[in-house]
């Protein structure tokens, strides 16, 4: 073979990959399939094969990646799925930038996930199982940002909700997992059901599920302004509930109750920004509605500033993480609905990288100390090296310090949501950046910092095994890296690659990003000169604030506490959003179960009971019939027969000689009547 | 002069006797004698029609006749051997030799 035909062979490759793209997600559920259907027989190896199809996943990512790059516009594959009357079903996938670049993310979480889980769960109770739902976890998140049409991204989005329900109630042995899982899913499901709504409203309104053929419609103006905000609205509401948005974010600090891998890929990394990437892969949509997209940024404003204000006071190692990821999920979906797609996407990534390394950190942390209560830690930093610089670098990240990743994609939201011209939402979005970076250094100094406050927990820490610490390593990597592609230093590369997979048909000619365009072009240079030193500045207050209260100890924490008592009092229980809901629909629906539990037992079991009885009655009678004319024919009969048998028995002697009588009687007698009948 | 009513008569008598003892006693040795005599009853009936047929037509007439007699005392005899036999061992098994006691397979 000549290097000529080395080349050419080469360049076929990437679109034989992108037209049979369906193999990224098939492996990981043929891995599901296998550890499903070959339990016991695999043991600990199930999670050998689970990560063999993760790593598999990850390889065909990246070669889809650097395939799309070289040709240059989206590819799509599938066909015909089901007739339904007049309609014709398709099924497809499609790689575009948006969905290369979160195959990238997901296999790569996903993977660092998997080796961790190795040393992590090892020894559980039910390894398998973990390791199976993990893997159709994966299948469901690489299918869902493959999907080209609502239909599989619903069914991805659904199956992904059920192993999120598996993972977080896997020890449901214990009361608080089992709870969890099962409010995790009964809150989603409240905005499954509008997105689904919203999905059949745009179906009827267009004939269609393709997602790009909507768009396109709602582009050429076939859909009334009332339907697409309507659409769009429910639609967001599916992304509230799986983002974990006000007013249905409850679910996910509870969520923490799964074990704390599954914590960073589902509830941190992957599956709650589904929520995101559902806004943003239906932009097309949502950015008709003027109303539709303030409506994505004011839920997505309030609900970081509301979530970091409780991260501040939590005492969880892994409840601050997850206020913290309600936190920035609310600003992506702020950067979203002001316009900056590109922020809100890039954001969604970062975050992936430093917030899944985060949370692992935290397991490592548990796993050395046994306990995810921080004021039970402090000083770990001597003892676990690793896991202390790794997480060093997901909290500079989270907390927007150059040049790690978290600062330029915070710095493009912050920049597209000044260039929106809201600045309620602006400044709420600078203040949610000083509390993440106030809260993240408060963080790091009691757990990491200071002297050990547990002497015990102390004695006993030790760093964790290589497994566990290899995917911290290059996740810490990728949070100082990973901002890099999206920034000033390499010409917003990221940006003008989302571009140019024409991600968006009718997003370039609406102007995209108006407002990340303003900010980068000629006039956009001074919002940017005002905005950075802003962001950074937050940042560095935030981590002084943090620094002076909990490394220096300038403020007693005690008398902190007693001055802000009221606001304290309110961010320690989570501003009463649970007991609320618990008074307004957990207690009418257990009360309205109740009634109809009584109903239950009185009525319908009473119609039932009195059936059964008159049944009864009537097989008594029958019975007694049965009994006694019945059998008694058939008894009767018998008895006739043994009674006739035992007077025949008598003539059967057994003497040979009486049988001869009869034999010589006999012959004698036809002798006779031989005679008496020829004479 | 004994002619052919006599035989028969005296066929008659003997075959009598001979049922009369086959059923009325148990010893199974007499009940094999008596077989014995009522068969030797025939045989003579058999001589006799025999003589009768021969005395009347061609000596040709007679073979038949006394060919049965010699086949029936073949067999005769061969009986007697293998009854014999069985008595011997069923009172050698059992000490028993009348055969209303030998009631083995009466249900």
């Amino acid at each position: 073979m000549t290097l000529l035909e080395k080349t050419m062979a080469a360049a076929a490759l990437p679109p034989a990959l992108l037209e049979n793209i369906w193999l990224v997600p098939a492996l990981p559920l043929a891995s599901w399939v296998v550890i499903t259907f070959f339990n016991r027989r695999l043991g600990e190896r199930a999670a050998h094969v689970g990560t063999a199809a993760v790593l598999g996943s990850l390889v065909l990512a990246v070669a889809a990646f650097v395939g799309l790059l070289r040709i240059g516009h989206p590819v799509s594959s599938g066909g015909h799925w089901l007739t339904l009357g007049p309609v014709e079903l398709r099924m497809g996938f499609t790689v575009d930038s948006l969905g290369a670049v979160m195959l990238l993310v997901v296999s790569i979480v996903s993977a660092a996930v998997h080796v961790y889980s190795v040393g992590y769960m090892h020894g559980d109770r039910r390894y398998q199982r973990y390791f199976g739902t993990l893997s159709l976890f994966t299948s469901a998140m690489l299918a869902l940002v493959l999907a080209d049409n609502f239909l599989l991204l619903l069914i991805s989005w659904e199956v992904m909700g059920l192993c999120s329900y598996l993972l977080i109630g896997h020890w449901f042995e214990q009361a608080w997992p089992r709870m969890a899982s099962m409010k995790a899913f009964m809150t989603t499901r409240v905005g499954d059901v509008a997105m689904m709504i919203g999905i059949w409203l745009l179906f009827t309104q267009t004939g269609t599920f393709n997602i790009a053929d909507i768009t396109r419609s709602a582009a050429e103006g076939h859909l009334g302004p009332a339907v697409i905000t309507i659409a769009a609205v429910l639609l967001f509401a599916g992304a509230v509930g799986k983002s974990a948005q006000f007013p249905l974010h409850v679910w996910l600090p509870d969520a923490m109750a799964g074990p704390t891998p599954v914590s960073a890929l589902i509830h941190a990394a992957t599956m709650v920004a589904a929520g995101v990437y559902l806004v943003a892969r239906s932009y097309g949509i949502f950015m008709h509605s003027a109303e539709a997209m303030l409506t994505v940024a004011v839920i997505g404003g309030f609900t970081a500033l509301f979530a970091a204000t409780i991260a501040t006071v939590m005492t969880d190692f892994k409840k601050v993480l997850a206020y913290s990821t309600v936190s920035q999920l609310g600003y992506m979906m702020l950067g979203l609905g002001v316009g900056g797609f590109v922020a809100g996407v890039f954001h969604l990534v970062t975050h992936a990288f430093f917030k899944a390394l985060l949370f692992l950190t935290s397991g490592s942390v548990s796993h050395a100390v046994g306990t995810f209560e921080i004021h039970e830690m402090g000083g770990l930093a001597r003892k676990m090296k690793v896991t202390f610089w790794t997480f060093l670098a997901g909290a500079a990240a989270l907390a927007g310090i150059p040049p790690l990743a978290g600062f330029w994609s915070k710095d493009e939201i912050l920049l597209a949501v000044f260039g929106s011209g809201y600045h309620v939402l602006f400044w709420m979005a600078v203040a949610t950046a000083f509390l993440t970076a106030y809260y993240m250094t408060r963080l790091t100094c009691l757990v990491f910092l200071g002297r050990p406050r547990d002497r015990h927990r102390y004695e006993h820490a030790h760093e964790s095994p290589l497994s566990m610490t290899g995917p911290l390593v290059v996740l810490g990597a990728l949070a100082v890296v990973a901002g890099l592609p999206g920034s000033a230093w390499m010409g917003h590369w990221l940006g003008h690659f989302l571009d140019f997979g024409h991600t968006l048909p009718g997003l370039s000619a609406a102007g995209h990003d108006a407002a990340a365009h303003a900010a980068h072009g000629a006039a956009g240079h001074g919002a940017a000169a005002l905005v950075m030193p802003i962001a950074i500045g937050s940042a560095v207050l935030g981590i002084l604030v943090g620094y002076a209260v909990y490394g220096l100890r300038l403020v007693r924490r005690e008398s902190l506490i007693r001055a802000f008592r009221p606001i304290y009092t309110l961010f320690k229980n989570k501003y009463y959003v649970d007991e609320l809901y618990q008074v307004v629909f957990v207690r009418p629906s257990v009360r309205l179960a109740e009634m109809c539990g009584i109903f239950d037992n009185r009525v319908i079991d009473g119609l039932v009971n009195g059936v059964g009885a008159v049944t009864v009655e009537t097989s008594a009678a029958a019975g007694e019939f049965d009994n006694i004319v019945i059998d008694g024919a058939v008894n009767g009969l018998a008895d006739g027969t043994v009674a006739a048998g035992r007077q025949l028995r008598r003539a059967h002697t057994g003497q040979v000689q009486s049988y001869m009588v009869a034999l010589y009687a006999g012959a004698a007698v036809s002798l006779l009547a031989l005679l008496w009948f020829l004479l | 002069m004994i002619d052919l009513h006599h035989a028969i008569v005296l066929g008659v008598l003997l075959f009598a006797v001979g049922l009369y003892g086959a059923l009325r006693t148990t010893n199974a040795v007499r009940i094999l004698m008596c077989i014995e005599l009522m068969l030797n009853a025939v045989n003579l009936n058999f001589v006799s029609f025999a003589r009768l047929a021969a005395v009347s037509g061609t000596a040709q007439a007679a073979v038949p006749g006394q060919v049965f007699a010699i086949f029936v005392m073949t067999v005769a005899a061969a009986e007697v051997a293998v009854g014999l036999a069985i008595i011997l061992q069923i009172v050698r098994q059992r000490g028993v030799v009348h055969i209303d006691r030998i009631n083995l397979l009466k249900g």
